[in-house]
């Protein structure tokens, strides 16, 4: 028999205590790589584990990113978790299972078939045996590699997973501390930076003698080249000496911005690494070409919260307790950058605000430890200026996308090019394409790097989505890879697929349009993938669009669709907006099919938040510049939807269970933005290709009606 | 200079110069971290308190202001093992994702629900679109206040 192909998680870390233990107080700890950001992936992975071991909900702990007693599972992103992690679990808990029922067994002197097990206690022909997993614990030998060659239950017979449970953290949150902004420890420093303001830039004089009066009470001030923080026992001592700062410091070789480069056009004249991918350039000259532009332009992540980490050295060892999307990547990251032995470094995860991507959080952990190795003994809590998470976080790219369609005589698409320029979509340090930021304050900074963009065989990051899902003979992607954005560029939710997804869903709506058909029709048509085309058509169903009408009158209907990264879940979404001087979204359908769905309510929830995200994306937002970087540095300058604004939202997954679990955290953001995109166009007659859909652009829009 | 005021029924005397920021009292003096700082600029709504029943951006409410006054923080409401009514709605409509918004939120919530016990959609869009959720859990809170509304004039 071959060996079973391993999750990745399995193979890193195959040592079944590493996922599992049994407590003393009658719970068993399961251990995954994966943090909670708001997703409710702690609460899923206990779900998979209760099913699994046969053990109540309530008798499982999840412990999530600790690098000392946990698994290295990089980070947590791509709507992997329950896949990848949780497929992990599944199988050490079934592999234990097994290797009790064995023990067990063994004590009760007969064959562990007789053996099945009840809320983690051992039946025999459904009577007690006196046996359970904490009396048999100490004989199975947890050190042992997993095989993933126990059997693993039937979708079937899963009683938790498939059932709505509770978050367990959200008592917490609702009513005291619970992130890790929160945690005082006795004794504690509050930190504060001064930022650098681009790569390279001097630091040639800072007055600190005008700080410290501005300050107002103790403070020291750690200073090592460009790199300098403000340390108090006041936090309000820090804050105030850093916002002083800024008034006090005098740079120079700061990196010259134009206002002009926070457009996505301005994308397409930069210095880019190009590739081709997919089918060859067509030998023929087009028959009928249809083609569309469409853009979007730098986005925040824009987390609730600026970035915060508490960190302490003591006795050689570096304590870290952070909101980072993966601790075992954050601890690699800081030995280099510290040069430290990995073995000096605990990474811990405690909540934070949602991240929606790659933003300050690994980056404050960085500033924390270089104050703490500065300030031995002490732990210092540092956090970001609420100005700073918004100057100084990653952003997610702008992009222009081109698509070049030539068409059949019946309008249907024979021959594709998508062309695609966008900076990189992830420099998470630690890939190869990104560092933590305050390194580049360094005396010797590391070498610029190359940015590189996600493989194909992750789901790309420019590239993300950029294969439609429709049956197309040739289909080509010609991608520029932007060399140096104005800003720095990293993950933030979905990656690539938005503005893809935009692309292809307002194309098929023109496309529709040209054919003379109706757009649900036109998509179906040219569609054979099943579980796609069941979700068109229930969104279709519920959103009541066969009552769709003419457009034209302010108000209209929308639909768009796709498969995240075309192998995640589904999500088919129609909207429905009313068009005056802005644009309101005042409703959305969503069906999704994300296969066997462990937590439905949690599940929904995020769906909902993922449209919710995306509605403001593409309404709203944009990344300002100005000569001194990003601009828009406070939610007046950076507002997103707020309770007026949001849409009601009808939101359903279809019955798949019989289908892998499906990550769905990204799903829907890409077919939001093209269903209002196609709602707006329904609505004035007129489309409008670049986001946001502000003002400007529908009056725009109108003038050329 | 001393400033003497309550917070969630208990007398406080606290010692700090009077433009220190309420924010920065709750939590570095009184170790009450349910009130959140967001943005120090009333823009974001996470470190809502009440002031004599009335909510009020913690961030930049100056100490000196409150003296013999009383302030309610989440932590006045109940606990994670004892929820307030508010609490178990939007606990019992999982009305959260990351959760950083909501200690806020439930506090504006107190005080709309303290002055009209039976508000409209419309009521508590107004008491809330001075909060932003970052997540997009805006319409389970909507609800959540809707729950917690009919519980207590269940209760009252
Ligand atoms: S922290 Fe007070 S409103 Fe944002
Ligand atoms: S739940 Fe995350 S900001 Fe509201």
């Amino acid at each position: 028999m071959n060996a079973p192909v391993l999750p990745t998680s399995l193979v890193e870390n195959p040592r079944l205590d590493r996922w599992i233990a049994f407590l003393p107080d009658r719970t068993v700890r399961i251990a995954t790589g994966k943090v909670e950001i708001g997703q409710g992936v702690v609460t899923a992975i206990g779900q998979i584990a209760a099913d699994e071991l046969d053990v109540p909900l309530d008798r499982i702990v999840v412990l999530s990113g600790d690098t000392d007693a946990g698994p290295d599972e990089m980070y947590t992103t791509s709507s992997l978790s329950i896949e990848v992690s949780g497929g992990s679990v599944r199988l050490v808990c079934a592999e234990v299972r097994a290797k009790a029922i064995e023990r067990a067994a063994l004590r009760l002197n007969c064959s562990p078939g007789d053996l099945s097990i009840e809320g983690g206690r051992f039946v025999q022909n459904g009577a007690a045996t006196g046996q359970d997993y904490w009396s048999v614990a100490a004989e199975i030998d947890l050190s042992q590699d997993v095989t993933g060659t126990a059997p693993v239950k039937p979708a079937s017979s899963y009683t938790v997973v498939g059932q709505s449970v509770p978050r367990a953290d959200l008592p917490a949150k609702l009513s005291g501390a619970a992130f890790v902004h929160d945690v005082l420890p006795p004794d504690v420093l509050h930190a504060r930076m001064l930022r650098q303001p681009s790569r390279g830039a001097t630091l040639t004089a800072l007055d600190e003698t005008a700080i410290r009066r501005a300050a107002k009470g103790e403070l020291q001030i750690v200073r090592e080249a460009n790199f300098v923080a403000f340390v108090s026992p006041d936090e309000s001592v820090a804050q105030a000496a850093a916002v002083a700062a800024e008034r006090y410091a005098t740079w120079s070789n700061v990196r010259p911005i134009a206002p002009a480069e926070q457009e996505a056009t301005w994308l397409k004249d930069q210095p880019a690494e190009d590739r081709h991918i997919g089918a060859p350039r067509p030998t023929s000259p087009p028959k009928n070409l249809a083609r569309i532009t469409v853009s979007r332009p730098y986005v925040a992540h824009a987390s609730l919260a600026p970035s915060c980490a508490l960190v302490q050295y003591r006795d050689g060892h570096l304590t870290v307790r952070s909101h980072g999307q993966g601790m075992h990547p954050l601890r690699k990251n800081l030995a280099a950058a510290l040069n430290l032995p990995i073995e000096a470094i605990t990474a811990q995860h405690l909540h934070g605000a949602g991240c929606y991507g790659h933003n300050g959080a690994d980056d404050a952990a960085l500033d924390a430890a270089l104050v703490a190795l500065r300030v031995p003994g002490r732990w210092i809590r540092l956090q970001w200026r609420r100005e700073e998470e918004f100057a100084f976080e990653p952003v997610g790219p702008a992009m222009l996308v081109t698509l070049h369609v030539d068409l059949d005589d019946k309008g249907r698409p024979t021959d594709w090019t998508t062309e695609i320029w966008s900076a990189t979509h992830v420099q998470r340090p630690g890939s190869g394409s990104g560092y933590l930021l305050a390194t580049e304050a360094f005396a010797d900074p590391p070498p610029e790097v190359k940015p590189t963009d996600p493989p194909e065989a992750r789901g790309g990051g420019g590239t993300r989505n950029a294969v439609p899902i429709y049956d197309v003979q040739a289909h080509r992607i010609l991608h520029h890879l932007v060399l140096r954005p104005p800003v720095r560029t990293s993950a933030l939710r979905g990656l690539g697929a938005l503005p893809n997804v935009y692309a292809i869903e307002m194309l098929m709506d023109e496309l529709a349009a040209k054919a003379g058909e109706d757009p649900v029709a036109y998509r179906l048509s040219i569609l054979s993938e099943k579980r796609a085309r069941r979700i068109v058509e229930l969104v279709a169903e519920r959103a009541n669009w066969k009552a769709r009408g003419a457009g034209g009158s302010g108000r209209g209907l929308g639909l768009a669709m796709a498969r995240y990264k075309n192998r995640a879940a589904y999500a088919a979404v129609v909207a429905s907006v009313t068009v005056q001087e802005t644009v309101k979204v005042d409703r959305v359908w969503c069906v999704a099919d994300a296969g066997l769905v462990v937590n439905p309510d949690g599940a929904r929830n995020q769906l909902e938040g993922g449209i919710i995200q995306a509605v403001s994306w593409t309404l709203k937002e944009q990344v300002r510049l100005d000569a001194q970087g990003i601009a828009s540095r406070d939610w007046d300058s950076y507002p997103i939807l707020r309770f007026s604004e949001v849409p009601e939202m009808d939101v359903a997954f279809v019955d798949a269970a019989g289908n892998p679990p499906l990550g769905v955290g990204e799903c829907t953001v890409g077919p939001t933005a093209a269903a209002i995109g196609n709602a707006v166009a329904h609505a004035l007659g007129v489309r409008i290709h670049d986001m946001p859909l502000t003002r400007e652009r529908v009056m725009a829009a109108l003038l050329k009606t | 200079m001393t400033i003497a005021f309550t917070v969630n029924g208990v007398a406080q005397r606290v010692d700090a110069p009077e433009t220190t920021t309420l924010l920065d009292v709750l939590r570095n003096r009184l170790g009450l971290m349910g009130t959140r700082y967001g943005c120090g600029l009333e823009q974001c709504g996470s470190c809502m308190v009440l002031v004599d029943g009335q909510p009020v951006h913690s961030c930049t409410r100056e100490i000196g202001t409150v003296a013999k006054r009383a302030v309610t923080t989440v932590e006045g409401l109940g606990t994670a093992d004892k929820p307030h009514p508010i609490q178990q709605a939007f606990l019992d409509e999982q009305a959260g994702q990351c959760g950083y918004c909501l200690s806020g939120i439930v506090m504006s919530t107190k005080a709309l629900l303290d002055r009209n016990p039976n508000p409209s959609r419309a009521d508590i869009v107004a008491a809330l679109d001075k909060h932003l959720c970052r997540c997009g859990t805006h319409q389970r809170i909507l609800r959540a206040v809707e729950r917690a509304a009919a519980t207590l004039r269940g209760a009252a």
